[in-house]
C-alpha cells in the first residue's frame, strides 16, 4: 500500500515538474515578446494569451482544481465573470485617445 | 469526542455534507482567492485603462534581468511548495518543514529582490506621487500594484512560517499546509500578470 502511495507521488511530482518546466518556458516567452518589434497592442495580446495558458496550468495542476469538477467550475465561473465585467470600461479608455478634440 | 458528534435538541446530529466534498479550510481559502483575485484583476484592468488612456505613458525600464530572476525565484518557489505539501502528505514531517521552509527563503529573497528594486527607481525619482519620466500616474499604478503584490508574498512568508513551524510541532495537520499553498500559488500566479503588464509592456525598446 505504501509503496503504491510512494509510486503515485513521484508520478505526481514528475507531472509537476514537466507543469513547471512548461510555466518556466511559457514565462521566458512573455520576454522574448517583449522585445519583439511589434505595437503595444499585438505585444499585450500576446503577453495576455501566454499568461493565461500560465494561469491556467498552475490552477488546474499545481493547485489541483483539475481533480475536482464541481469546483473548478465553481471558481472558474466566478472569476471570469468578474474578470469580464471589469471589462466594461476599455472602449472609453480609447475614446480618451482617439475621440478627443486634442487628440493627437 | 467533536462538536459535530453531540446530540443538538432537535437538530440533527450529523453535519451537512461539506461543498465540492472540499474541508471547510479548503473552502474557505478558495472563497479568498475569488475575492483577491478581483482585486488584483481591478488594479490591473485600471492600469491598463489609465496607461491606454494615457499618450506620454513612459516605458522606464531598460533591463530584464532584474524581473527575469524574481520571476524565476517565485515559480520555484511554487514548485517547492508543492514538494513540501506532498511530502506532508505522506507524513514526512522533516520533509515538509525544511521545503515549506525554502519556500519561504524564496519568498523572501523575492521580496529583497523587489524592494531593491524599488530602491533603484526611488532613487531615479520616481515615487508614489512623482515620476521623472512623465505622467505621475506611472510611479501611483507602480507602486500600488506591486505593492500589493508584494504585501501577499510577505503576509505568505509570514503564513509559510507560521503554518509550517505549528505542523512541526503537531499542532496542524498536513491539509494545513496544503490551504497555505494554495494561497502561495496564487501569488505565483498573479505575478504571471503583473510582469507582463507593468514591468515588459513598459520596456524601453
Amino acid at each position: 500500500m505504501m509503496t503504491t502511495a510512494v509510486g503515485n507521488t513521484n508520478v505526481g511530482m514528475r507531472r509537476n515538474l514537466i507543469v513547471y518546466a512548461c510555466i518556466l518556458v511559457l514565462a521566458g516567452i512573455q520576454f522574448v515578446i517583449a522585445y519583439q518589434d511589434i505595437s503595444a497592442s499585438q505585444m499585450f495580446v500576446r503577453m495576455m494569451i501566454v499568461a493565461i495558458v500560465e494561469a491556467a496550468l498552475a490552477l488546474l495542476l499545481f493547485m489541483h482544481l483539475w481533480d475536482n469538477r464541481g469546483l473548478r467550475w465553481f471558481v472558474l465561473v466566478f472569476t471570469v465573470a468578474v474578470i469580464l465585467g471589469l471589462q466594461y470600461g476599455w472602449t472609453d479608455s480609447f475614446r480618451l485617445v482617439n475621440g478627443v478634440p486634442w487628440a493627437k | 469526542m467533536s462538536q459535530a458528534d453531540l446530540p443538538v435538541h432537535g437538530h440533527s446530529a450529523e453535519m451537512a455534507e461539506p461543498a465540492f466534498s472540499v474541508p471547510a479550510k479548503k473552502m474557505a481559502m478558495w472563497l479568498f482567492i475569488i475575492a483577491d483575485s478581483a482585486t488584483f484583476a481591478g488594479c490591473l484592468v485600471a492600469y491598463g485603462f489609465i496607461r491606454n488612456a494615457t499618450p506620454d505613458w513612459p516605458r522606464p525600464f531598460h533591463s530584464i534581468t532584474n524581473v527575469a530572476t524574481m520571476t524565476l525565484i517565485l515559480l520555484t518557489s511554487s514548485l517547492t511548495m508543492l514538494i513540501g505539501v506532498r511530502s506532508a502528505d505522506l507524513g514526512d514531517k522533516a520533509k515538509a518543514f525544511l521545503w515549506t521552509m525554502i519556500t519561504a527563503g524564496l519568498g523572501i529573497l523575492f521580496a529583497v529582490l523587489h524592494i531593491r528594486e524599488w530602491s533603484g527607481m526611488i532613487g531615479e525619482g520616481a515615487t508614489l506621487f512623482h515620476n521623472p519620466w512623465g505622467t505621475p500616474l506611472f510611479g501611483s499604478l507602480f507602486f500600488s500594484i506591486t505593492g500589493l503584490h508584494l504585501l501577499h508574498v510577505t503576509g505568505g512568508v509570514i503564513a509559510l512560517i507560521a503554518v509550517g513551524l505549528k505542523y512541526q510541532s503537531g499542532r496542524y495537520k498536513a491539509d494545513d499546509l496544503e490551504v497555505t499553498g494554495l494561497y502561495w500559488h496564487f501569488v505565483d500566479l498573479v505575478w504571471m500578470f503583473v510582469v507582463p503588464l507593468v514591468y515588459l509592456l513598459n520596456l524601453a525598446h
